[in-house]
């Protein structure tokens, strides 16, 4: 089995598409000759060609104006943005035109677009290149958004996004890109869109997450077994939109015991949505109040290292939330 | 401070008055929202009314077991600042502002719809007519009304907490959340520990009363009785059975040709036994009264388990029959035990009991003496074993055929020496026998 990191995985998945079906193209700042800010399209000029892997220009709003164009009219466009912190003038293309091509048409036109979008923090990127972006599309019907935490679900996923009829956001978490080093088979299969996966079996309670908080939460979940004997189930989202109920559900039946933890702020985003499905159709499987791990609500990511440390979660404060929510 | 007048709420259409059950609050007492304050009584249903404020309850104005009408005022209390229009019990009375139209209402901080108003977007239309004009008005939609069911609680007697799954589990399995001990913070009882207590319960299963049988409910007497009268005492010895294994190899043909019954070691062992017994005659006896009644005949009882149960049917004068007859005689009681057509004289008149509890598998047993004979044998499993032996030689071990034979006796008619000595004498007849030895 090859072992990869995760950017590599994405440039693998892209390569092996690209050659398997012609009418995937890309576009995106710097993705040229360049092979992206992250190489995530390193050499892929050389071999697809620049009319395949396309520079565009600084506008986000065009990028993805473009990309659905051709979308409708039959392509397969992946589209990069350089970083998530830039997609906010792509909105209105994304949110108000890609997510509505397929319920505005009646059914007669579908978007085949992906969106791929580098994202997260605890990379030093301050204030415009460490957001976390997911909860509005994630919020919107139309859409799907994955995250994939693993350089397996990487490829598995972004094959699926690729081959989906309808647009995807799917974010790539720049800590994890070379962080995170895993197994990921070359031969071509896909992941579920719309499904979650456990990632550890636990009795004691069920940890939600998704993105780079699925490895900090397994190394917690491994602090708080060896210090306390606390065996925790670790569900990863993988997809945001839609989220996968019936694994969260049937996890908390089991456990009776919910944490949610995410690098996102917490008010309104992609944690009240687990909570809400808990509350709603989990109640009386609940032993004790929802838990969530989240960062303080302040606007961006802080620059400063020591504030960088302070606002993302970590093992540490995981394990903490843990403990707490295993003594009630 | 403002006044606010509680009624009693309707709880159904077909319910029109209320008996006033016990009032929970007296004049003077604050009470917050939703705590209870009366227990009424209807036709349908008992319930608890709840405060539709926090405030003072100032006054009660029915009595308890007087009859209301639903909707007529029961108590007074005051609340905090001016009295919030929709809460007050006011509005059912006639006045002028519910009786004009709804546009014409004050909006108050809350707001209110205006029915009929063009909510098209800029340029278009849209009068939208699908809000009903009888739509309930907020002043009935807000008054307390009263709860489905009672509140249910959210604390155990100790104070804590009940969890959602909790009283789930504990509804479910009909479990009173306060005999469960609790481990979780403050004392609460957690899934966990619902999920051990049900174990524990299920550890302990769950108990069934069945009536026994006629012949279990003798047996059961038979038992206890002995067990309280006789004091017991127990003995066992080793037998090497090796010949005895031979012997019975010798003659089984013999004896299934003047038979017609397979010779087993049982017959050639109660021959031997009979033969002890009748040098040993404190162990064919009966403790009756204060004396010992030594036994004239020896009437060996074997234990048969029959399905019905234990039947001891009784081979008579064992000590006078020969090998043949013994297997004859032994073949048709056991097998009239089993089949249930033994006489009665075949199961009276023992005097002393064999219990082939080897065929079971066992090695070693306490029996239970057969009331109220002296004593009772048992000859355990026949198990191949490395034994030391005396050779001219010197010591060899080498493999023999070894049997133990337990003893429960009597211990007011015998003592342990002659217990043992009686085994002693089973043991080496046992050992001595010979191939060809008919006696």
């Amino acid at each position: 089995m090859p072992e990869m990191t995760l950017i590599e995985a994405v440039r693998e998945t892209l390569r092996t598409e690209m050659r398997r079906d012609p009418d995937i193209f890309m576009m995106g700042e710097d993705i040229g000759p360049r092979g992206g800010v992250f190489l995530a399209s390193e050499g892929f000029v050389e071999e697809f060609g620049e009319d395949r892997v396309m520079n565009s220009p600084l506008a986000e709003s065009s990028i993805i104006g473009i990309a659905l164009g051709a979308a409708v009219n039959g392509m397969r466009p992946v589209a990069e943005i350089q970083f998530a912190d830039f997609v906010w003038p792509a909105i209105n293309q994304l949110v108000g035109e890609a997510a509505r091509v397929r319920y505005g048409t009646n059914g007669r036109k579908f978007a085949p677009l992906t969106v791929r979008v580098p994202y997260g923090g605890g990379v030093r990127g301050g204030l415009y290149h460490s957001q976390s972006i997911e909860v509005l599309f994630a919020h919107t019907p139309g859409l799907q958004v994955i995250a994939p935490a693993t350089p397996w679900d990487a490829r598995g996923l972004l094959r699926s996004a690729i081959r989906s009829n309808d647009p995807v956001v799917f974010l790539e978490h720049k800590r994890t890109y070379r962080l995170v080093r895993g197994e990921a088979p070359d031969h071509e299969y896909t992941e579920p869109i719309g499904k979650a996966d456990i990632k550890r079996a636990g009795t004691d309670a069920t940890l939600i997450t998704y993105g780079l908080m699925l490895h900090y939460s397994l190394q917690a979940a491994e602090i708080v077994a060896q210090s306390d004997g606390i065996e925790t189930e670790i569900v990863d989202l993988r997809t945001l939109r839609p989220i996968d109920a019936e694994t969260i559900l049937d996890s908390v039946s089991r456990t009776g015991r919910a944490l949610i933890v995410q690098e996102d702020t917490g008010a309104v985003s992609v944690s009240s949505e687990v909570s809400a499905i808990i509350a709603a159709e989990g109640f009386f499987n609940l032993d004790a109040p929802v838990m969530r791990v989240t960062p303080p609500e302040i606007p961006p990511m802080p620059f400063s290292p020591l504030q960088e440390a302070e606002f993302m979660p970590s093992p540490e404060k995981i394990a903490d939330a843990i403990r707490r929510l295993t003594e009630i | 401070m403002a006044k606010l007048t509680i009624e009693m709420p309707h709880v159904g259409e077909s319910v029109t008055e209320a008996i006033i059950g016990k009032w929970l609050v007296s004049p003077g007492d604050i009470v917050r929202r939703y705590d209870p304050l009366v227990e009424v009584i209807t036709d349908k249903v008992n319930m608890e009314v709840p405060s539709p404020q926090e405030g003072t309850i100032t006054d009660l104005l029915v009595a308890e077991d007087e009859t209301v009408q639903m909707g007529a005022p029961i108590a007074e209390m005051e609340i905090e600042g001016a009295s919030p229009e929709p809460e007050t019990a006011e509005s059912n009375e006639p006045d002028n502002v519910t009786s004009q139209s709804q546009a014409a209402q004050p909006a108050g901080r809350v707001g209110s719809m205006i029915i009929g108003a063009n909510v098209g977007p800029t340029g278009g239309e849209f009068t939208d007519t699908s809000l009903q004009t009888d739509a309930p008005t907020p002043s009935e939609t807000v008054t307390p009304s009263a709860p489905r069911r009672s509140r249910r609680r959210d604390r155990d007697d100790r104070g804590a907490r009940i969890s959602p799954v909790v009283r789930r589990l504990a509804e479910k399995h009909g479990l009173d959340v306060n005999t469960i001990p609790g481990s979780g913070a403050g004392g609460r009882v957690t899934r966990r520990d619902v999920e051990t207590y049900l174990e524990s319960q299920a550890t302990a299963g769950s108990d069934e009363l069945i009536e026994p049988t006629a012949i279990r409910r003798i047996i059961a007497e038979n038992m206890a009785r002995s067990f309280r009268e006789i004091p017991h005492a127990w003995g066992a010895i080793e037998v090497d059975v090796t010949d005895l294994v031979n012997y019975r190899r010798t003659n089984i043909d013999r004896i299934q040709n003047a038979t017609e019954h397979r010779l087993t070691y049982l017959p050639i062992i109660l021959r031997q036994i009979a033969a002890a017994l009748r040098k040993h005659r404190n162990l064919n006896s009966s403790w009756v009264d204060g004396k010992i009644q030594l036994k004239g005949a020896i009437n060996i009882g074997v234990a048969v388990a029959a399905e019905q149960g234990l039947i001891v049917p009784v081979l008579r004068n064992a000590d006078t029959l020969t090998l043949e007859e013994t297997v004859s005689e032994m073949a048709r009681i056991v097998d009239g035990a089993r089949s249930g057509k033994l006489r009665i004289d075949d199961v009276q008149g023992g005097t002393f009991t064999l219990n082939n509890t080897g065929a079971l598998g066992s090695v070693l047993g306490g029996a239970i003496i057969n009331y109220p004979q002296a004593a009772i044998l048992t000859t355990e499993s026949i198990v191949k074993r490395p034994v030391v032996i005396d050779t001219p030689n010197g010591d060899a071990i080498t493999v023999r055929s070894m049997m133990n034979m337990c003893l429960s006796f009597d211990h007011r008619i015998v003592d342990g020496a002659e217990a043992m000595a009686f085994l002693t004498d089973i043991k080496s007849r046992l050992e001595s026998i010979s191939l060809e030895d008919n006696s």
